[in-house]
């Protein structure tokens, strides 16, 4: 192709350069995954308890969240959470960066997927959890047994292409410096000074995860489509 | 901690203050993202206009070229996107080594909000009943009077609220414009951050605009909703997600 050359790429830079970084983003993906899922589901059972007290909080929460960009959530946190906070972690004073992303998005995903959760548990038809109540269920069984787990099942799909959406924002980790596979890329591209190369060879890793991950999205929806 | 707004009026050290600077970062913002908007929409609009075409000699491969586009643009990273055209296109197109970055910007950010774009054309023309289509071509309009009249504007009132949260999220990442150096708002923030080592109050003021511009966004689409809506017709909402 016009002016690339590819030939510097060996096994030694991708063990080098790519594959930490890929690491660090996949580590990422899931632990904002599951962690935001947690706590999204807490923030869209509050919303949704009627108790004002709970309500509000958040709210404010989630709206405020989603109207502000990703970049300026990984500053904040970068700037605000203490140093103090990352010496009990290990090796924690040489990866600020990587563990003030995994707090970041963990809070930041948390809005998104809690709006997920409370779309999934409103679909749930009002006559399941009055059968719940009819059963002498108490609150947290009832959400515990009847509601949450069909709900789970209708989001499914939404959940993880927010997943996916998920591990693109990760990239956004430059911002502070992070380690990630873009930057395990560029890192490679700089030293070999074969910069163009590098981005172009990072967006083909990118787009054959998301892709990848995309297509079995569908064909899981198709799969539950069915059952239904 | 004490807060020190006076920092906002200091000297930055070409002769403007640093609230100055933040206005016309505000300005660089906004103007991305108006610029992308537009680009965004325009291509969405086709994109997704061209995935819905009735089966033909040419609309297969059309929307198959529609198809490959949304894929490409929806699946690699916004970041990784404006490294490529503002690092790679020029170097494999010389012509694109003219153009400022600014304008590169607002095509990275323009072609990936209209894969978004597209997809929520392609469900609001696909929302609407098969009679509507048929009902165009029985008064005698060709396919693309059809579009014209018929299914475009229906489709459009569809997906306001889909496109009213794609506005805002294209507004919001336009902050990805830092990377590249483009004077906009992020780019202030981190500046002004370590400049003035007062990165609370900078930081809350950029956030600030960033909601305050989000939430205009929001206003005037629920005022375009409120001026276009048809009286008698249920709209339909298919969901946004993405960020």
């Amino acid at each position: 192709m016009l002016g690339l050359d590819l030939s510097f790429l060996d096994w030694g830079i991708i063990r080098n350069f790519v594959l930490g970084g890929f690491w660090f983003s996949l580590q990422l993906t899931l632990v904002a995954t599951l962690g935001g899922i947690l706590l999204g589901t807490l923030l869209a059972l509050m919303r949704l308890s009627g108790k004002q007290a709970l309500v509000w909080p958040a709210t404010v929460y989630v709206n405020g969240m989603r109207s502000v960009p990703l970049v300026m959530v990984i500053l904040w946190f970068f700037l605000l959470v203490p140093s103090a906070f990352y010496s009990y972690l290990p090796s924690g004073a040489n990866h600020r960066a990587e563990y003030s992303a995994f707090i970041t998005f963990i809070a930041f995903e948390a809005a998104y997927f809690s709006e997920i959760v409370r779309a999934g548990i409103q679909s749930i038809p009002r006559g399941q959890v009055l059968a719940g109540q009819a059963l002498g269920m108490t609150y947290g069984q009832n959400m515990r047994l009847v509601v949450l787990p069909q709900a789970l099942r209708n989001m499914l799909p939404v959940l993880l292409t927010q997943t996916i959406i998920l591990f693109q924002d990760t990239s956004l980790v430059y911002a502070i410096g992070a380690y990630d596979l873009l930057k395990g890329f560029t890192n490679a591209g700089k030293i070999y000074g074969r910069p163009e190369e590098a981005y172009l060879l990072a967006a083909v890793v990118y787009f054959v995860v998301c892709f990848g991950l995309s297509w079995l999205v569908k064909r899981l929806q198709a799969r539950i489509a069915i059952v239904r | 901690m004490s807060w020190n707004w006076h920092v906002f009026l200091n000297d930055d050290g070409s002769g403007r203050t640093y609230l100055q600077w933040m206005f016309s970062a505000w300005g660089w913002t906004l103007a991305v993202a108006a610029c992308a908007w537009v680009v965004a929409v325009l291509l969405g609009v086709l994109v997704g206009t061209l995935r819905t075409l009735p089966e033909g000699r040419w609309s297969l491969w059309l929307a198959r070229l529609a198809t490959v586009w949304v894929e490409l643009f929806r699946n690699v990273p916004l970041l990784v996107q404006v490294f490529l055209w503002y690092f790679v296109v020029p170097k494999l197109v010389p012509a694109f080594q003219q153009v400022p970055g600014f304008v590169l910007v607002v095509f990275a950010l323009g072609f990936f909000t209209s894969a978004r774009i597209a997809e929520q054309v392609r469900a609001g023309i696909q929302a609407l009943p098969r009679g509507q289509r048929y009902a165009g071509l029985a008064l005698g309009f060709s396919t693309a009077q059809t579009y014209r009249y018929v299914l475009l504007p229906m489709a459009f009132r569809i997906i306001l609220p889909p496109l009213t949260s794609e506005s805002m999220n294209l507004l919001k990442n336009s902050s990805v414009a830092f990377a590249v150096s483009i004077a906009e708002l992020t780019m202030f923030a981190m500046q002004a951050q370590e400049e003035t080592s007062r990165g609370i109050e900078v930081y809350l003021a950029v956030t600030a605009l960033y909601a305050l511009s989000a939430f205009a966004v929001n206003r005037v689409f629920a005022w375009i909703e409120k001026k276009v809506r048809i009286p008698g017709t249920l709209v339909a909402s298919a969901s946004g997600g993405g960020h």
